[in-house]
């Protein structure tokens, strides 16, 4: 009666030559391909690059002074704005400046990159239902999936550095940008757009001069969830050779460092913070003219 | 120019469902709305409509509920593709304008003015109102000096930098209509306009309309469900009734001659001293003397005219010419309410 009791599994041999077939395949295609494709992420690497030696050229006061003015022409706090300078003195003291700017450079570009892909994916999942029902389980799986799992192609195919790392966070981040971008085009109401259409506007008049600015509160919601999912990433990424603040998370958890990871633990959460304050300050203010209003 | 119509619809069906072609065939053999929706699942939006609508005159489409009002609009500038039929309008059919063409048509012919204004809320009243101009490239600047005159026109000078959610209902139709007449559409497609304001708004914006139709002479295309506003601005009006048109006529014509009882209900409760025209109840010989009433007098003011000059017969002239003669008593029979289910007006003619 073993047979209800233990689980009628695969003949562990045939499992085993499954799973290394499947090994094998993967392999041979990164030998095959695995120079191409890395040079296929070359861009993404240079740009995050530059970025990166730009945050770090840049005189820290500079940096605080434009982060500031960012956090003021976003939600116009004074609040905000005070928190964030004196968030990044604490840093720059206790001597993290170098791998914050690391860190704000992988998330910065990680988010640049998942809105410029992102919009675009949206919006054609908002125009057809073919795309919708074709994307949504894949974004499902890639929000499911434990990201150490995707590590490991990503790893085989590009190695360890920063390019495989923007890609971990950039698969991990870009699901609720493409989601809200779609939610948000197909909640503009249908009689804004009817009448759009009854002055004559073509497709491209409707999406930018409709769809999207009605949708932008939507996409902003998607927009500071991708920063704070991106940020979440860093501590992963840094396995992969992301380095920033992630990489002292991990020695502090190797070593026992218990002051070494609460310190730069507290840079990543100012970090979140700061952005999602003020990320969410400025989408609240798109939404000025939509709300309320006196209807019929 | 083939006709003097502005636009014409030609046995026009409108079937919604997933196999809709297939069904007009049952349509056509005389099924109903609600034979059509049990047994095959089809809803019948039009079921062979025809319909003249003269140039510079205002087209009413009355109807209850769910009779296809809007649906019929949709048609004129097809944001609806119809199952069967034609649309004509200045001679061209719509329903073969390519993707430029329609757009054309859309931007330049005929505007339209929503139900629940459907303006941009993330635009401004000025940005609004030149929506139509902005589609069609015209820069910024330009579209809104030129739509400026329409905000003007419709009473909203000042409000330009307002946010649509900032204005009350009537003012937000103002706006739409602004929208409308700024492309300078010879067309205006209306469909029930005026229907989500209070009544004392709905009162004024007629009068707006109906002044710029005195200097614009548009061909309107008005939805209502509601006789008086339909009486009020109609100079034709189409009774619609679960996809069919029972009756297309003027305003008298539908009075006095109602097609069946449910046009007979819309008409229960109207005014009909400020509908029928004394022509209508004229007979006999001209008498000698007595006040003289043109033809296309309204009851309610010919009988103004009879009793101040203390008279108890008219004389009906047909542009100064006697044709016939008119009564006291005919004019008050005519305008009494018949009863329920009575044929009995036409014998007032
Ligand atoms: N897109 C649609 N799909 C299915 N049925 C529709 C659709 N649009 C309208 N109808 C149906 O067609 C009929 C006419 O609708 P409509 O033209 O909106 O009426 P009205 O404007 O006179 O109230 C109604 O029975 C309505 O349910
Ligand atoms: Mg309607």
């Amino acid at each position: 009666m073993s047979f209800l009791t233990e689980f009628p599994s695969m003949d562990p041999g045939n499992l085993r030559d499954l799973k290394k077939a499947i090994d094998g395949t993967f392999r041979d295609f990164t030998r095959a391909n695995g120079e191409f494709i890395e040079s296929l992420f070359d861009p993404l690497k240079w740009f995050l690059l530059w970025f990166e030696r730009l945050l770090l050229a840049t005189p820290w006061p500079l940096i605080i002074i434009i982060v500031c003015a960012l956090a003021w022409l976003a939600s116009r706090s004074w609040k905000l704005v005070a928190g964030t300078a004196i968030a990044f003195l604490v840093i720059g003291y206790l001597d993290m400046w170098e791998d914050t700017m690391v860190t704000m450079a992988m998330v910065s570009v990680a988010t640049l990159l998942c809105i410029g892909f992102g919009i675009p994916i949206g919006v054609a999942m908002a125009r057809s239902d073919r795309a919708q029902a074709i994307i949504t389980p894949i974004l499902d799986i890639m929000q499911t999936i434990p990201s150490f799992v995707y590590l490991i192609p990503v790893v085989m195919l590009l190695g360890i550095g920063k390019a495989p790392a923007l890609i971990a966070v950039m698969i991990y981040a870009i699901p609720p940008i493409v989601r809200l971008t779609n939610l948000g085009i197909r909640l503009v109401q249908e009689d804004v757009l009817e009448a759009a259409n009854s002055f004559g506007a073509s497709y491209r008049q409707r999406l930018l001069g409709v769809q999207i600015p009605l949708a932008l509160p939507n996409i902003f919601a998607g927009v500071n969830q991708t920063i704070m999912m991106a940020l979440a990433m860093v501590v992963i990424a840094a396995l992969i050779g992301g380095s920033g603040l992630g990489t002292p998370v991990l020695r502090a958890v190797n070593n026992q460092y218990l002051a070494l990871g609460l310190f730069n633990g507290m840079a990543i959460v100012a970090l979140a913070i700061i952005f999602d304050r003020v990320s969410q300050a400025y989408g609240k203010r798109l939404q000025k003219h939509r709300e309320g209003g006196h209807g019929v | 120019m083939v006709s003097d119509y502005k636009v014409q619809i030609k046995n026009l069906y409108k079937i919604f469902g997933p196999d809709p072609k297939s069904m007009v065939s049952h349509v056509q053999q005389g099924m109903g709305k609600s034979d059509l929706l049990d047994q095959h699942g089809h809803v019948l939006g039009l079921n062979d409509i025809n319909l003249d609508i003269p140039a510079k005159k205002v087209q009413v489409v009355m109807g209850l509920s769910g009779s296809g009002k809007s649906t019929l609009i949709r048609h004129i500038n097809r944001l609806i593709e119809p199952t069967a039929g034609e649309v004509i309008v200045d001679g061209e059919n719509v329903l073969e304008m390519n993707e430029t063409a329609l757009r054309n048509f859309r931007q330049k012919k005929a505007s339209m003015v929503f139900q629940k204004f459907a303006l941009m809320p993330h635009r401004t009243i000025a940005e609004n109102a030149a929506y139509g101009l902005t589609v069609q490239n015209i820069p910024e600047d330009e579209a809104k000096e030129r739509s400026q005159r329409w905000i003007d026109r419709v009473g909203l000078s000042g409000f330009e930098n307002h946010y649509p959610a900032q204005l009350s209902g009537g003012m937000q139709q103002r706006v739409g209509l602004a929208r409308a007449l700024a492309t300078d559409a010879e067309i205006l497609l209306m469909d029930e306009a005026f229907s989500a304001l209070d009544p004392l708004i709905r009162t004024d914006m007629q009068s707006v309309m109906l002044d710029l139709q005195e200097e614009l002479h548009k061909t309107i295309i008005f939805i209502t469900h509601d006789l008086d506003e339909a009486l009020r601005i109609g100079d034709n009006i189409a009774i619609l009734r679960d996809g069919r048109m029972v009756q297309a006529g003027t305003p008298q014509e539908i009075v006095l001659k109602p097609a069946d009882d449910y046009v007979r209900d819309f008409i229960q409760d109207i005014n009909r001293a400020r509908v029928l025209q004394v022509g209508s109840m004229a007979h006999g010989k001209p008498p000698a003397k007595g006040p003289k009433i043109e033809k296309n007098v309204v009851v309610e003011e010919a009988l103004q005219i009879i009793s101040s000059a203390k008279a108890k017969t008219a004389i009906v002239t047909d542009k100064g010419k006697p044709v016939g003669s008119v009564t006291l008593d005919d004019m008050i029979a005519a305008i009494a309410r018949p009863e329920p289910g009575d044929k009995g007006i036409e014998t007032y003619r």
